[in-house]
């Protein structure tokens, strides 16, 4: 490892803070941009859409248990199951799919 | 209203807070510690844990900086990923500073900048007539503390638990993000767009490998490009939910 994990740690901390602190000290203003606040409330879906997928499938020891935990989670959240139930679905669906597999 | 919130102490409000963040504080506690697995899986300590955690306090942002250090990726990297994974706390920071009585020291200013994330800046905006900081510091204090707890505690169990069951836990992050997008994917249709080409290029990024680049830099392009096209091809109104995601 060439970088300092301390390092990481800190510095993601102070840009965390930056980030949250500047427009309640500097700025002030509210963000009047229609362009920038629509940029603003997609980046949390397209951000997290681009993490999950296809990390959920390299992350198990199968793509195959990934999948079915990718399409569990979507099949149950589509249907307005609980943040909780549906994580825990998604855990429970890649133990048996390997158990099943014998991974 | 504002005439009888003037009434209440510090230590009232701090109560108050407190009570209205119990629910928030153990939902981060679940979050932190599908974080913590992954923590684990790039070899974090728990103390490491606990110190990213209470320092950082966003659950997308710190997954994206857990890709960004276990691909020992340049800092430059990490802050930029950052900066776009946590752009909207700007938005919200923003919105928060409206609620501030003219009279609040500078000081709570950077004391509840800390603390702005999605759930307590819910509570806070929606707090009746100026947000008194003590009330946030009190639903605050609790969630940060279990928010690093919980990656303490998913690094710990990530070491005892045996391997098959720690890989399994592994998918407890991505099945939250899940339940996150996909309800407002159903309800908004361009939301949804923003989430199927966001599954749809990240795959393709990967496919090819002339697309390819390291995670951090993927969450960037993609974020920016995704979130971009849509709000030039269908900005978002705004009139009936404010903030959820």
């Amino acid at each position: 490892m060439k970088h300092s994990l301390i390092l990481y740690i800190l510095l993601s901390g102070l840009v965390s803070y930056l980030i949250r602190v500047l427009p309640l000290t500097l700025i002030r203003k509210p963000i009047r941009s229609k362009f920038i606040r629509s940029f603003l409330y997609y980046v949390p879906y397209a951000t997290l859409a681009v993490m999950t997928f296809p990390a959920i499938i390299t992350s198990t020891a199968s793509p195959v248990s990934g999948m079915l935990a990718l399409i569990a989670g979507i099949l149950l959240a589509w249907n307005g199951k609980s943040l909780p139930f549906v994580a825990s679905v998604c855990c429970i669906a890649v133990l048996i799919s390997e158990l099943i597999m014998g991974l | 209203m504002k005439e009888k919130q003037k009434n209440f102490t510090a230590g009232e409000a701090f109560r108050h807070g407190f009570r209205d963040g119990i629910p928030i504080a153990l939902g981060y506690f679940a979050v932190s510690f599908s974080l913590g697995i992954i923590m684990k899986n790039i070899g974090m300590s728990p103390g490491q844990g606990f110190l990213f955690s209470l320092l950082d306090l966003a659950s997308a942002g710190e997954y994206a900086v857990l890709q960004v250090i276990a691909a020992d990726a340049p800092y430059i990297e990490m802050v930029i990923v950052l900066i776009v994974t946590n752009a909207r706390y700007l938005l919200m920071s923003t919105a928060l500073s409206q609620k501030f009585s003219p009279g609040t020291p500078l000081v709570h200013r950077f004391g509840v900048g800390y603390g702005v994330t999605d759930e307590l800046f819910a509570l806070g905006v929606n707090y009746e007539g100026w947000l008194s900081p003590w009330y946030y510091y009190g639903a605050l204090g609790f969630s940060a503390f279990m928010w690093a707890l919980g990656s303490a505690g998913g690094i710990i169990a990530g070491n005892i638990l045996p391997e098959r069951l720690v890989r399994a836990l592994s998918v407890a992050l991505f099945g939250m993000f899940i339940a996150i997008i996909i309800p407002p994917a159903r309800k908004n249709r361009a939301v949804g767009a923003v989430v199927a080409c966001g599954f749809l290029l990240s795959w393709l990024c990967e496919l090819f490998p002339l697309l390819h680049m390291s995670s951090g830099t993927k969450t960037i392009v993609l974020t920016v490009l995704i979130a971009g096209a849509a709000s030039l091809i269908h900005p978002h109104e705004e009139e009936e939910e404010h903030h959820e995601a």
